[in-house]
């Protein structure tokens, strides 16, 4: 393994019991509000709700109503309210309740708050994180099951975070937090129960450092945000047959840890890539795209991607289970990948 | 409550079997959302389930008024909307339990039900976002020199996108028949309407579009129907769009995961006592237009409709998974079941 790819590092000595993905989330916003008086809290129900998803849970009753704003239903004003905020030197995090939401916001977050800092020759910065939940899984239909991470990613002046443990979604909140740029930090709803380790107030999970979930020789996979789980469960059924997959973690989108995907790749010659959003023009799309400029020589094989299917999210659930990638697919997309031998 | 502006209502009271039918709908409407809540506990439906209870007044009453070719647009609270129009209850029963057989093949679900042939352009899920294609509704109907008109149903909390202003602007300006109709039920989720609002006067966002606007008692089926009535004279004659406010309350919580714990129980029984049912009870019994037997006869009706739409939605098969990419294009150009997208595998 690539000395840069800081595998999730152990608990702190003594630290606390395992804490879910919600409750690591509520902890960084905590800590940073105590920390840093311009930090606020702004979005739909977070205060007096405590969030759609509880993860605000606690913070009014701590930081009043002047630091946890709850707002109507009016994501492109906030959202842009946020970039103004922040333009005048306070640290917004903003909250919108789910990713789809961020759709009607999309002009703030593409037009202003990814060029501000550009167009004006560096004279203002954008310190705003929008937190957003996304991902499907929960008969959400075709509205309210979008996956966008390629989107956000795709827009330079943007940051790009989407955590798949406890100790991520801490470290990387809490250094998206006081990060100088504009920050997009998908959380994935179907992880806000999932427990693990967290870090103290003072452990950052830096941006543009991938983890390895999993060590193994024979074949790489990279994996993003919920799609880490679904892939190493995929990677042990493998196992079973004598195949060890390496699982690599990428944590940010934005900046891309490309050195540690390529070394991991290098070595294993092989990769297949996990993601839930769709195929064309997407996260798989990018990273197969940029493995294949740093690592073809060492290539045996295509680079295999397991992603979505190509339709809008269905309600039926034997339908949303078809479109959703399944460790089954995960395993058979390495088989095809090892096939090629 | 305030029930501004009733001077300007006409006198129209519908007539007898109009208002029988009115009745039958609200009370299909509730014991279906009731049902649907138990199947949802049953695990039978899944996602979101949103209930109407306590708003089927402002459901009924608006959809009345209209005729049955003047189209509407909702919210994903639409399961009323459909009922109304007279959507199959057996296919919209089933389109919850995301069956084949449902009203939308089970692509939709709860959220997003559509019955085109009744003029119901649909349930949709982002707020604010369906307000606007009641306006193209209405610029179709006007393009065609057509007579009938188009309503916007949408709620409270919608009010405050900014897409709202800039629907109710392009009405305006092209005089196209369109009704913004909200349904105040005084919450957004867990936000009550004045941490929400700056002004909790809804139809006073019609002001400043030039528009005539009228606030109505939500909880009265009458009310609202003549209100309705009224806006749709204004833009089916004379090419007027207006807003309509109907002030009304959910009893439950926004949707079945929300334990709605922000609101009071005070407030919750205040609003119950002016049940919308019990009160159009008491007008037709006042008025004759209903005894105690045609109701009983009404609600053993409804029982065995709404008992046989879960029935069917229950025995329906699932939706083939072949279809997954059926009704992506108009003319798919692969045939791959997992999209156009065709990934090598
Ligand atoms: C753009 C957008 N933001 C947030 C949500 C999440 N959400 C769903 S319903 C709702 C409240 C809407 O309130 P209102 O418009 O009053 O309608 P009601 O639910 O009361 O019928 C919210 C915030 C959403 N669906 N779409
Ligand atoms: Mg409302």
């Amino acid at each position: 393994m690539s000395t840069k790819a800081a595998s999730a590092p152990a608990a702190s000595p003594g630290a606390a019991k395992p804490v879910s993905y919600r409750e690591a989330l509520t902890q960084a916003m905590r800590e940073e509000m105590q920390r840093d008086p311009s930090v606020f809290l702004m979005g739909e129900d977070v205060g007096r709700y405590e969030g759609a998803f509880k993860v605000t849970r606690g913070l009014l009753r701590e930081f009043g109503e002047r630091r946890v704003v709850d707002t109507p239903i009016s994501e492109a004003g906030f959202v842009g309210l946020g970039i103004g905020a922040a333009m005048a030197g306070l640290r917004p995090i903003v909250e919108l309740m789910t990713v789809n939401f961020s759709i009607v916001a999309m002009d703030q977050i593409v037009n202003n708050a990814a060029k501000v800092r550009y167009m004006f020759g560096g004279q203002v910065a954008c310190p705003l994180v929008v937190r957003m939940p996304g991902g499907a899984g929960h008969q959400l239909a075709a509205q309210h099951s979008h996956s966008l991470e390629a989107w956000f990613a795709h827009i330079p002046g943007l940051k790009v975070a989407a955590p798949a443990t406890p100790f991520d979604a801490k470290g990387l909140l809490k250094a998206a937090i006081r990060d100088d740029d504009p920050v997009i930090f998908l959380e994935s709803e179907g992880l806000y129960a999932k427990k693990g380790p967290v870090g103290g107030p003072d452990e950052l999970v830096p941006f543009g450092r991938a983890a390895a979930r999993r060590a193994g020789s024979d074949c790489t996979i990279v994996a993003i945000s919920r799609m880490v789980w679904i892939t190493l469960s995929a990677a042990e059924e493998l196992a079973k047959e004598g195949i060890e997959c390496e699982v690599i973690d990428p944590r940010t989108l934005r900046p891309l840890d490309i050195e540690t995907l390529a070394a991991s790749v290098r070595r294993t010659s092989r990769a297949v890539i996990v993601e839930e959003g769709w195929p064309e023009c997407g996260v798989g799309a990018n990273l197969a795209a940029r493995l294949y400029e740093e690592c073809f020589d060492d290539l045996d094989a295509p680079i295999a991607r397991v992603s979505s299917a190509d339709v809008p999210m269905p309600y039926a659930k034997n339908l949303e289970m078809a479109a959703l990638p399944q460790p089954a697919d995960v395993v058979a997309a390495v088989r095809r990948t090892l096939g090629a031998r | 409550m305030t029930e501004t502006d009733t001077t300007l209502l006409p006198p129209e009271r519908p007539d007898a079997a109009l208002m029988l039918q009115m009745y039958e709908s609200m009370v299909l409407i509730r014991r279906f959302e009731e049902r649907a809540a138990e199947e949802y506990m049953k695990g039978h439906i899944g996602g979101f389930l949103h209930l109407a209870i306590g708003e089927e007044a402002a459901v009924v009453g608006s959809i009345s008024a209209l005729r049955p070719d003047d189209p509407i647009t909702s919210t994903y609270r639409e399961h009323g909307q459909a009922l109304a129009r007279g959507s199959d209850p057996k296919r919209v029963m089933a389109e919850l339990f995301g069956r084949s057989t449902g009203i939308c093949g089970g692509l939709g679900g709860s959220m997003h039900l559509m019955d085109v042939e009744r003029h119901f352009y649909g349930g949709y899920g982002i707020v604010g976002g369906s307000i606007p294609l009641a306006v193209g509704l209405g610029f179709a109907i006007s393009y065609r020199e057509g007579d009938s008109v188009a309503m916007a149903m949408f709620g409270d909390g919608a009010t405050n996108q900014g897409v709202l202003a800039e629907s109710m602007n392009m009405a305006a300006l092209w005089k196209l028949p369109v009704i913004f109709f909200v349904l105040n039920n005084h919450y957004g989720m867990g936000t009550a309407i004045d941490r929400a609002s700056a002004d909790t006067d809804l139809f006073k966002r019609a002001e400043a579009h030039g528009m005539p606007a009228k606030q109505l008692d939500g909880m009265s089926v009458l009310a609202v129907y003549r209100g309705v009535l009224e806006a749709a004279r204004l833009a089916r004659e004379e090419r007027q769009p207006s807003m309509i406010e109907a002030r009304a309350y959910r009893y439950r919580g926004h949707s079945m995961s929300d334990p709605d714990t922000t609101r009071a129980d005070e407030e919750k029984e205040r609003w119950e006592a002016r049940d919308p049912l019990v009160t159009f009870e008491r007008v037709l019994y006042g008025e004759g237009t209903l005894t105690a037997e045609t109701a009983e006869a009404v609600r053993a009706s409804v029982e065995t409709q709404v008992e046989e739409a879960v029935a069917f939605a229950d025995e329906s098969p699932p939706v083939p998974e072949a279809d997954l990419a059926r009704h992506v294009y108009a003319h798919p150009w692969s045939e791959d079941p997992r999209g156009s997208a065709v990934v090598p595998r």
